[in-house]
């Protein structure tokens, strides 16, 4: 397989710390917010970035896992999916801020998901979006607040994230070549 | 049984949802493919419990139930499932209908299809009759009841609720107690239950059970028993069937009263089993027959359960048949 490495783990160590410091920086502090995972690896980030706030801050904030499986457009595409996820979110989204976490934003289209998601579990007073990866190619109008690296890429390519508590080893962000 | 309509798929494995096309009964159902059906169940149940109890994911699709004999709480329970998912939702019964004009189940079923239906949610009296309708509909069917032969979302709930209260089914000593003969429910409950590792007993009086070389020929590990209370001290889940009192005037019972006393749910009975043991009945219930309204109120009873989670366990359904199937992958 053609990969070429663009992220090794210190790098995305220093990506995820400098996106906390930008949280409490946005928001003035962290009282209101509340990080959101999105499945797969969105939950570990929104887990390491909470801990990261956690330093910075010395304050905890909550964190939620979403599954958007039941809002995806694609449905008659990719056809339904053979396991479904626990949406989890502890505390009411009303009123607060919501960092919705990814690892990689491309069409847009799982933020378009997740936002008609969290509208279903309640009114967030904002909604902000951190990643690590943005490679472009956005087919919806929807942008990060908070991005780790940006990496133009080919739509032939393909960007992986692994992150040592899904994919075991070290974390890595590296570019799959398609076959053209 | 067999039948062409159910032979299309399987080839892919337990890892793909998208070959199932229709739910006709469990018996093609692997274990793997009935616990994936049970967690996304799990996941279903999560966004019942929501304020705003309803997703997007079947917007535009059509459900369409055609119950040709009346039961409200699962026509109640698909439509509410379909309805969670944004699916639209007819329902037609048979009384006041096309059906009572005469016409065939097969022009019932062209008609809905030309009226855009993707899935229909079917109960008949006869049983095999999703079958032929299945050979006659280019969507999906969900077979909600036919005759005695299968009811597989009824068997879904049980198996989910099951799970839910004793965290697994493998290795359980499950009674079905009642009037099996006549029933659907035990008959995919039975599927279900063995598919899935349980050890299952059919109890009750040998005219409700029938002839027991036939059911070993199709459930080699499947216990009879004549004795309820023999069972009770080792049972981990003890399931009533409903009772017709129109089994005693074709003299299958000498009395509802002695059927009472020898396999009704008392709580005498209850006390016997051990102290994690559950207590369930598809509904509806003939208090006082097959089970006491004690019996059906203790905090052993998981009926209210069952309905409940019965939604959630459709809704789960309704989504594996949705979605265009591709072969690739």
């Amino acid at each position: 397989m053609n990969e070429r490495q663009i992220m090794v783990a210190d790098e995305v160590r220093r990506a995820i710390a400098r996106i906390a410091h930008e949280i409490g920086e946005r928001n003035n502090g962290v009282s209101d917010v509340v990080l959101v995972g999105i499945f797969r690896r969105g939950i570990p980030l929104a887990t390491r970035i909470a801990s990261a706030v956690q330093s910075i801050e010395g304050k905890a904030v909550p964190i939620g896992a979403l599954d958007i499986t039941l809002y995806r457009d694609d449905l008659e595409i990719r056809g339904p999916s053979n396991t479904l996820q626990h949406t989890n979110i502890p505390v009411d989204i009303t009123g607060r801020t919501v960092v919705l976490v990814d690892d990689v934003l491309y069409t847009g289209r799982t933020i378009r998901a997740a936002l008609d998601a969290l509208t279903d579990l309640g009114r967030p007073a904002r909604i902000q979006l951190a990643v690590l990866v943005d490679r472009g190619h956005r087919e919806l109008p929807i942008r990060a607040d908070f991005v780790g690296k940006n990496v133009p890429t080919a739509t032939s390519e393909d960007v992986a994230v692994r992150l040592s508590e899904v994919d075991g080893g070290d974390d890595s962000v590296v570019i799959i070549r398609g076959e053209a | 049984m067999t039948v062409p309509a159910v032979s299309r798929y399987a080839p892919w494995g337990p890892t793909s949802a998208r070959h199932r096309r229709h739910v006709l009964d469990l018996d093609d159902f692997s274990s793997d493919e009935i616990l994936a059906v049970l967690d996304n169940a799990v996941s279903m149940k999560e966004i019942l419990g929501r304020s705003v109890p309803q997703v997007p994911i079947l917007r535009g699709k059509t459900v369409v139930n055609i119950f040709y004999e009346e039961s409200t709480r699962t026509r109640m329970s698909f439509e509410l499932a379909a309805r969670t998912l944004s699916a639209s939702v007819s329902s037609m019964t048979a009384k006041g209908s096309s059906i009572e004009k005469g016409e065939s189940l097969i022009d019932t079923i062209r008609t809905i299809q030309a009226l855009g239906a993707d899935i229909i949610v079917m109960r008949h009296h006869e049983s095999g009759a999703p079958y032929l309708a299945a050979q006659h509909f280019k969507g999906s069917i969900i077979n909600a009841g036919d005759g005695r032969h299968a009811h597989p979302s009824q068997a879904l709930l049980d198996l989910f609720t099951i799970r839910e209260r004793l965290g697994r089914l493998a290795g359980l000593n499950i009674v079905i107690v009642g009037d099996i003969i006549h029933s659907r429910v035990a008959r995919s409950d039975i599927w279900g239950m063995l598919r899935c590792g349980a050890n299952v007993t059919l109890c009750g009086p040998s005219t409700l059970i029938g002839d027991t070389t036939m059911w070993q020929a199709t459930f080699p590990n499947l216990r009879i028993s004549y004795t309820l209370d023999d069972l009770l001290p080792d049972t981990d889940v003890l399931m009533a069937l409903r009772i017709q009192k129109e089994r005693q005037q074709a003299g299958l019972l000498p009395s509802l009263r002695e059927y009472s006393n020898d396999y009704g749910l008392t709580q005498e009975r209850l006390d016997r089993m051990p102290a994690h043991a559950i207590v369930m009945h598809p509904g509806p219930m003939n208090e006082g027959v097959e089970i006491m309204p004690e019996a059906a109120t203790s905090p052993r009873s998981v009926i209210e359960a069952q309905v409940t989670n019965g939604v959630a366990v459709r809704m789960a359904l309704l989504y594996r048949l949705s979605g265009e199937p591709t072969a690739t992958s």
